[in-house]
């Protein structure tokens, strides 16, 4: 009986493990890549490039070794996640690649972003393979709290870069953008937290005009994350982790509890705070007027929010072919991060453009999928709350750079170029991993009951 | 927790399916129009990705493209005695965009012209490269040499029609520009670029005279008036006295006089020798006897107060304006407040040429496919009838009166009859800057009439009397339709 009637999708017992439905998606994943990465050669020099053999040894090895691993320590993990990672990664390192042709836009930096996969790559085994159990995790969320405490205000010390503070310099290794890591450290302290307070927080409350108000201790915690993300934007002048935090937040409470009333209280001071900001930061209206602008001309030249659009336009339907576009007129701040969404979508155009738009949003169902999955109410806050994250951070990013929302400086995860982005974002697809295959193993075989036994017995 | 979950699952489709809609509307409902923002770079660099099409006279190609290795545009456009041909083809630059002609056809120049699909399907199976049309035109490379080198280095104009089409033979503007030596987009074509223009150029080299220039007509306008006065049955006969009385007073004024140049003989002077004289008395009289409604009605026809002559470069709107009785009474001599393109005055002649019959100017006489197909041919069309038959052969006799022993002699070709009439036209408040000398002119054959052509030359100080058109405007018309008529045979 319990099994039948449950409500997730995924049976308790005898789902199968799908590892070679991985394995043959993975070669999918490998193949596109490889593909775009001849195509961008012969659009460009009419030859295929030389160091295809090498990369694509180097992605099949790196998605084989990954698979094998997944077999061995986390069978019954979800089979989506990994090529899809894998996919996005592989055709962000093709446009990298691609917009390194370019020599207006800087140096190379493909090759760098091939080293930062890999350890990426690296971290994810790492973990599936020394993280047995998810609610290990669940030991260290005070420890977590204090690490992201000190991850998001380590920017404040360090000189900003394009007006926006989200960098740490290390001498010798080059800059991190800690708020990366943060996002899933910080999910790690909330789903901790409010496993431990979802109770109070839920039922201790006063109804008033049909909204539940948690009482004043309750609220505490929301009102200091609402003012640290605030802090963060004022002295980062960074406003996508701000709203990435406290959507997170929100979403987790909302989870956690589930009163509605945490979202309207959400809303009411994400907004509150928003108007309050752009009152009187300066960075943050010139970023809604770029928006509500977007091909005003400046000193008579045309915009980066205008080149962006521009792109867009001129991709289509189809798009230009990869390598054929004019990605190199965007030579604004970061063509190879924060727009890389402008090549794609002026060289495999719109269609190219959706069917990466989708594969995010699979994969954050995905995510979704095992928080529905995950027995225990810690796996659950802790995958929703990183399928959130990523959610938001696709949205921040993907609707700024479109001109749906005032552009925030994010990086598109896995596509865009950035280390810390990259190793991040696998980290998080293996903490995801890894609830999803404790969600997913079978359950121990019921124990005979001799109840049940009975009653059959008593049965016409 | 699953209600909740199933809930943010659902946002977050929202989210991602937000994201979809935004990039089908950028990217489908608005592509089209930003892609061909004329602020994305992208259209330029598509334009001279291959060598543009040419512009022809006389089955000649008057311009070419030339490769360039500097930035994104591969070919640049070149052109052949750029300054005498400035006023036809205008320019086409990679950093200051096109006008005119090279703006006018862009389309059919770069092949992305929607009449040249078939031919760019084709080259597409073939896996040609793009290419682009011709634009050709009605040009006589001969009289636009003749009318170029004779504006030298005055500042003027000279607009040629052939009256029996329309066709535009020479259109000159001095002082003129190569548009060659800002075609690029190096420093070097900004900075040439920036000296062209007004500021940095009072002469304004860039100025279309022929065509975007207006001037007071001064006496060449008293081929209209004497035109307003036949049509409207004012008098009938060219040599019956007009009971014109010297001196003559401008009409509810207290007693302004309206003056003659000089000591002619213009009391109740015929029309054909108040034409041959130029007699302001008589000819401000017709004006005001006629009225201004009248006399405006009559400007009409021969093209004024029409904003949409269009070549197709657009000329100017040439004016004769409602006014009171002594301003269209001095309007009716050329010196009121009426105003008009060297093109219009060419216009005039040409009706009058053409048996009274107006041909709608223009100058481009074929579009032509890569693969050498016409696209579109030009014919002739018929403007408007500002004369009867008789009426035109009346004005065309006075008009030769004045080439053969009037102020225009100096248009004389022997063995063609000429009619032309000549005007100085004072400008600048209290006459104080220098005249404009005009003459306006058309030449006939045995065979039929080939050319009327407007000259007028601005600011020359030394002379300030009605020969001025005479000596100086007449001699380059004369060997303008000198040049139609030798390319004629």
């Amino acid at each position: 009986m319990s099994s039948t009637t449950n409500t997730t999708t995924i049976g308790t017992i005898g789902a199968p493990s799908r590892r070679n439905t991985e394995l043959a998606m993975l070669v999918f994943a490998v193949l596109i890549p490889v593909f775009a990465y001849v195509n961008v050669g012969l659009a460009k020099d009419g030859s295929v490039p030389a160091g295809v053999l090498g990369y694509s040894l180097g992605l099949g090895l790196l998605a084989g070794v990954a698979h094998l691993v997944v077999r061995k320590w986390a069978p019954y993990a979800d089979p989506l996640m990994l090529p899809i990672a894998t996919l996005l990664n592989g055709l962000g390192l093709i446009f990298i690649w691609r917009l390194d042709q370019e020599p207006s836009l800087g140096k190379a930096m493909a090759p760098n972003q091939l080293m930062w996969s890999t350890l990426g790559v690296a971290f994810f085994l790492a973990i599936l393979i020394f993280l047995k159990d998810h609610r290990v995790l669940q030991r260290y969320t005070y420890i977590s709290m204090v690490v992201a405490l000190i991850l998001l205000v380590a920017p404040v010390f360090f000189p900003g870069v394009n007006g926006a503070k989200i960098w740490i310099t290390i001498p010798g290794l080059g800059s991190l953008q800690p708020g990366e890591f943060a996002k899933i450290i910080i999910a790690i302290f909330f789903a901790g937290y409010l496993m431990v307070k979802r109770d109070a927080l839920a039922l201790a409350s006063r109804r008033f005009m049909g909204l539940y108000l948690p009482r004043g201790r309750d609220l505490g915690p929301i009102l200091v994350i609402w003012a640290l993300s605030l802090m963060i934007l004022v002295f980062e002048t960074d406003l996508g982790t701000s709203l990435l935090f406290f959507g997170l937040f929100v979403v987790m409470l909302y989870v956690a509890t589930e009163r509605t009333s945490w979202i309207v209280f959400g809303l009411l001071l994400s907004a509150g705070g928003a108007v309050a900001v752009a009152t009187f930061e300066s960075h943050v209206q010139t970023r809604v007027h770029n928006w509500l602008n977007p091909l005003e001309l400046l000193d008579g030249g045309v915009t980066e929010t205008a080149q962006a659009m521009y792109s867009f336009g001129s991709g289509g339907i189809l798009g230009s072919g990869l390598g054929q576009g004019y990605s190199r007129l965007i030579l604004g701040i970061a063509p190879k991060s924060d727009y890389i969404l402008a090549t794609v979508g002026e060289e495999v155009g719109l269609a190219g453009l959706m069917a990466i738009l989708l594969l995010y949003g699979l994969l954050i169902e995905r995510g979704i999928r095992t928080a529905l999955a995950a027995r225990d109410p810690f796996g659950k806050l802790l995958s929703i709350g990183l399928s959130g994250a990523f959610a938001l951070q696709v949205f921040v990013v993907a609707g700024g750079v479109t001109g749906l929302i005032p552009l925030t400086g994010m990086t598109m995860p896995f596509l865009a170029q950035g280390g810390s982005s990259v190793i991040a974002n696998w980290a998080l697809v293996a903490i995801l991993l890894r609830i999803s295959d404790t969600a997913r193993r079978p359950a121990p075989a019921p124990a005979p009951s001799t109840d049940a036994e009975m009653t059959q017995v008593v049965r016409p | 927790m699953n209600k909740p979950l199933r809930r943010v699952a659902i946002f977050c489709g929202l989210l991602v399916l937000a994201l979809l809609v935004r990039v089908n509307w950028v990217q489908f409902v608005q592509g089209d129009a930003l892609k061909n923002d004329p602020h994305n770079r992208r259209v330029a660099i598509e334009r001279y990705s291959t060598p543009r099409g040419n512009i022809i006279v006389d089955g000649k190609a008057i311009t070419g493209s030339t490769t360039t290795d500097s930035g994104d545009f591969k070919y640049k456009r070149t052109y052949k005695n750029g300054k005498m041909w400035a006023p036809v083809t205008g320019y086409a630059s990679q950093a200051f965009d096109a006008n005119q002609l090279e703006k006018l056809n862009d389309g059919i120049l770069t092949g992305t012209d929607d009449r040249l699909f078939f031919s760019r399907t084709v080259d597409m199976f073939t896996g040609g490269k793009q290419k682009g049309g011709n634009v050709v035109t009605t040009l006589d490379a001969k009289a636009q040499k003749a009318a170029y080198d004779g504006l030298g280095k005055q500042k003027g104009a000279v607009a040629a029609i052939n009256p029996e089409t329309g066709a535009i033979l020479a259109l000159a503007s001095t002082p003129s520009y190569d548009p060659s030596t800002f075609a690029g987009m190096s420093n070097k074509d900004a900075e040439a670029y920036n000296g062209l223009q007004k500021k940095s150029d009072p002469d304004e080299p860039m100025l279309n005279r022929a065509l975007r220039q207006t001037y007071p007509p001064g006496s060449t306008f008293k081929v209209v008036t004497a035109s307003a006065a036949l049509q409207n049955g004012l008098y009938h006969d060219v040599d019956a006295n007009t009971r014109s009385p010297l001196p003559y007073t401008l009409p509810d004024t207290s007693g302004l006089p309206l003056k003659n140049e000089g000591n002619i003989p213009c009391k109740d002077a015929s029309l054909r020798q108040a034409l041959r004289y130029s007699c302001n008395t008589v000819f401000g009289k017709i004006s005001a006897d006629l009225g201004n409604k009248k006399m405006k009605a009559e400007a009409e026809k021969f093209g004024f107060n029409d904003p949409g002559i269009n070549t197709p470069v657009r000329a100017s709107e040439s004016i004769y304006p409602t006014d009171n009785r002594p301003q269209n009474a001095m309007a009716g001599i050329g010196q009121a407040s009426n105003r008009a393109t060297p093109l219009q005055m060419a216009m005039v002649a040409s009706a009058v040429a053409n048996g009274g019959k107006l041909m709608k100017p223009y100058m481009v006489d074929q579009l032509v496919a890569p693969n050498l197909n016409v696209v579109q041919q030009h014919t002739p069309q018929e403007m408007s009838r500002p004369l009867s038959p008789e009426n035109a052969q009346k004005v065309q006799s006075i008009m030769e009166t004045v080439v053969k022993e009037g102020t225009g002699t100096s248009a004389q070709i022997p063995g063609i009859t000429v009619g032309g009439k000549t005007g100085t036209a004072q400008h600048g408040e209290n006459n104080k800057d220098n005249p404009y000398a005009w003459f306006i002119s058309y030449a006939k054959t045995d065979k039929g009439t080939p050319v009327a052509v407007a000259v007028v030359i601005e600011g020359s100080d030394t002379l300030r009397d009605d020969i001025a058109g005479g000596r100086l405007a007449a001699p380059i018309a004369k060997s303008v339709m000198q040049a139609v008529i030798e390319g004629e045979k």
